[in-house]
């Protein structure tokens, strides 16, 4: 029953939350108007969405939250430093990562995440999704680039999705 | 309290300005194009959130309830400047354009 009425339980909280924030007023009128379309639009639209599994661990979000965004204020630092300094200095490269996630949505969130954080910009997704390309700004030692991003986030966000 | 307030207000305020200055500086003179995309995509996300920081801050105590909708901002920039940052690198490595010579590795053919 719960369900079937709340297809994606996760989601019509959202919904709900950027419904108030968006409305920025908390009367109750606009409380009933959130609760609304948090049901109704995963309720209605769930037909259409391809079937995927729940998050194995929602709440670890949170914590993958709090690093990605210590890393985007160090990363902001670092590449502002990186741009004021002589441009000559610096060693651009390309490089490409090998993924173990395998979740479409998975995939999108690390890309993401790496174009947000120190000095990296993913560029591409290999067309059978085993690898990305990576842009880096200025890198040392790509296997150590490599390896950071998958202690740092990749491994957090493979227990996320399960 | 009053001051204490204003003085973050002030800090959040010129840090903002300053990280976006720097992220725009970066456009302007970094040596390719693939280097170019890291200013706008970084430096301007803590330079908007330091704004935002400060604007809520600022209006919080001004109206009635807590001023939040800037959060909405955070999170569609949170989700939009990667993805258009993607794109562009995408166009650009489609289009051939001219790397900088020092790059090491190659883009892939697909």
């Amino acid at each position: 029953m719960f369900a079937k009425l709340f297809p994606h339980p996760l989601f019509s909280a959202l919904l709900a939350v950027i419904w108030l924030l968006l409305a920025a007023s908390y009367s109750a009128g606009q409380v009933l108007l959130a609760l609304l379309v948090g049901w109704g639009l995963p309720f209605f639209s769930s037909a259409l969405w391809p079937r995927r599994p729940p998050l194995a661990k929602p709440l670890a979000m949170l914590g993958f939250i709090a690093t990605v965004l210590y890393d985007i204020v160090i990363a902001n630092v670092v590449v502002a430093l990186l741009i004021l300094g002589p441009s000559r200095r610096l060693k651009p490269a390309f490089v490409v990562y090998p993924l173990a996630l395998e979740d479409r949505l998975a995939i999108t969130v690390l890309a993401n995440t790496i174009s947000l954080t120190p000095g990296t910009v993913s560029a591409d997704v290999s067309l059978t999704r085993h690898a990305l390309l990576i842009h880096a700004l200025n890198v040392e030692d790509e296997e150590e680039l490599v390896r950071s991003i998958r202690e740092r986030y990749e491994k957090p966000l493979q227990e996320i999705f399960g | 309290m009053d001051n204490l307030i204003e003085g973050i207000i002030v800090v959040a305020v010129l840090a903002g300005a300053a990280f976006t200055l720097v992220g725009s500086l970066g456009l302007a003179k970094l040596p390719d194009f693939y280097m170019r995309l890291h200013g706008p995509t970084k430096a301007t996300t803590l330079g908007v959130g330091a704004i935002l920081i400060a604007s809520m801050l600022f209006f919080s105590p001004r109206e009635a309830g807590l001023s939040l909708h800037e959060l909405m901002v955070a999170l569609f920039l949170f989700i939009t400047a990667p993805v258009s940052a993607h794109i562009l690198a995408k166009a650009a490595m489609h289009g051939d354009v001219k790397r900088n010579p020092k790059t090491r590795g190659e883009p892939w053919e697909q």
